[in-house]
């Protein structure tokens, strides 16, 4: 499946059928940091992926100055 | 669906946008944040959480602007107030643009530079300044910003970490209005920032995802990430962390916010509250300039 990654952007190639919680610690992430997006929706931790999606990881902490 | 681990529960799209706002609803009533016929004037940083607040108060009912402030970060700034602008002409909701570089010669990483200060430090000055400031000219009741729940729990560990009693005192849901001072308001203390990236991702919100560049090794970044890692083993841990030190820790912290009021004076170049004869933006606007006019 494609992977699209932010800060920075980037896109990865990672083989499926996978599970998303499985997909986000594979990539060293925690699940409290990120939503995972295929086309617009968002899917769930135990969502198989299959090997032909497209997903967005998209961070969810943001820093700085509030 | 998304889950929502600290809850223990899976909710579909209808209901998850309702838990959101029943959240925020939750928190404005149990801190008498807006009375009715108040105008409120949201902070708007084109970020998800700020977005999110914008449209659940406006969801919500309430009379609520928004104010962009123009950093002078280059293409972060631009590319932001381009999602800010595109949500309120979507919505038909006004907006408000401050171009601090504009109106005050100077930019963040200037002013970081000038004062070497971290430019997260002279980002919130400034912003803490400006925000109240269009709040105080624009003549609106109420300065809404969108500090969630990981904002503040984030905030609340670095002062533990340092012992910070009068920081810890002054971090409040709602700041009263003071001679100067518009009142302000966190409405989004219930909602974790995850909460309202899915929020906007579900209503279709479009939000700057790619963080501030200048925000890289920020300390609260770090914290968040502590915290974050707790959070995995703990669901809710973030949660009872902070909404236990407002039940049980700023009653026994309210005199240490009560005397440090009663110390504000006026600024004796622009008239807004501060500690001391001159306030602290005002002595950045000097240090900008000076080092501007040194090529420095």
């Amino acid at each position: 499946m494609r992977v699209h990654l932010h800060n920075p952007k980037r896109d990865l190639e990672v083989a499926g059928p996978l599970r998303v919680n499985e997909l986000v610690k594979r990539l060293g992430l925690t699940r409290e940091a990120v939503l995972v997006i295929r086309g617009d929706s968002l899917v769930m931790g135990d969502t198989q992926l299959a090997d032909e999606d497209d997903v967005e990881i998209r961070p969810v902490i943001s820093g700085g100055a509030r | 669906m998304i889950e929502v681990r600290r809850h223990r529960a899976a909710f579909c799209a209808d209901c998850f946008l309702h838990h959101c706002r029943e959240q925020v609803r939750r928190v404005l009533e149990k801190f008498h944040m807006v009375e009715p016929g108040e105008r409120v004037l949201v902070a708007i940083s084109g970020g998800k959480d700020s977005l999110a607040l914008w449209d659940i108060l406006l969801d919500l009912g309430y009379v609520a602007d928004g104010v962009y402030l123009g950093l002078g970060i280059t293409d972060y700034s631009d590319t932001s107030l381009g999602f800010a602008q595109r949500y309120a002409d979507g919505r038909g909701a006004k907006l408000h643009v401050v171009d601090i570089p504009a109106e005050h010669g100077f930019g963040v990483p200037d002013a970081a530079k000038a004062t070497k200060r971290v430019p997260c430090s002279a980002c919130g000055l400034s912003k803490r300044h400006l925000l109240n400031r269009a709040a105080i000219d624009g003549g609106y009741d109420v300065l809404a910003t969108g500090h969630n729940l990981d904002d503040e729990a984030a905030v609340l560990f670095g002062n533990v970490m340092q012992w910070h009693v009068d920081y810890l005192a002054r971090q409040r849901p709602v700041l009263p209005a003071t001679p100067g001072f518009a009142r302000r308001v966190k409405p989004l203390i219930r909602l974790s920032e995850r909460e309202t990236a899915a929020y906007c991702v579900i209503r279709r919100i479009d939000y700057i995802v790619e963080e501030c560049p200048m925000a890289a090794g920020n300390k609260h970044l770090r914290y968040k990430e502590t915290l974050n890692a707790i959070e995995e083993r703990t669901p809710g841990a973030k949660a009872t962390f902070y909404l236990q030190f407002l039940n049980q820790m700023q009653p026994v912290l309210a005199g240490v916010a009560d005397e440090e009021r009663a110390s504000v004076g006026e600024c004796t170049r622009c008239g807004s509250p501060s500690t001391s004869e001159i306030c602290a933006f005002c002595k950045l606007v000097e240090r900008a300039a000076t080092d501007s006019l040194d090529g420095r």
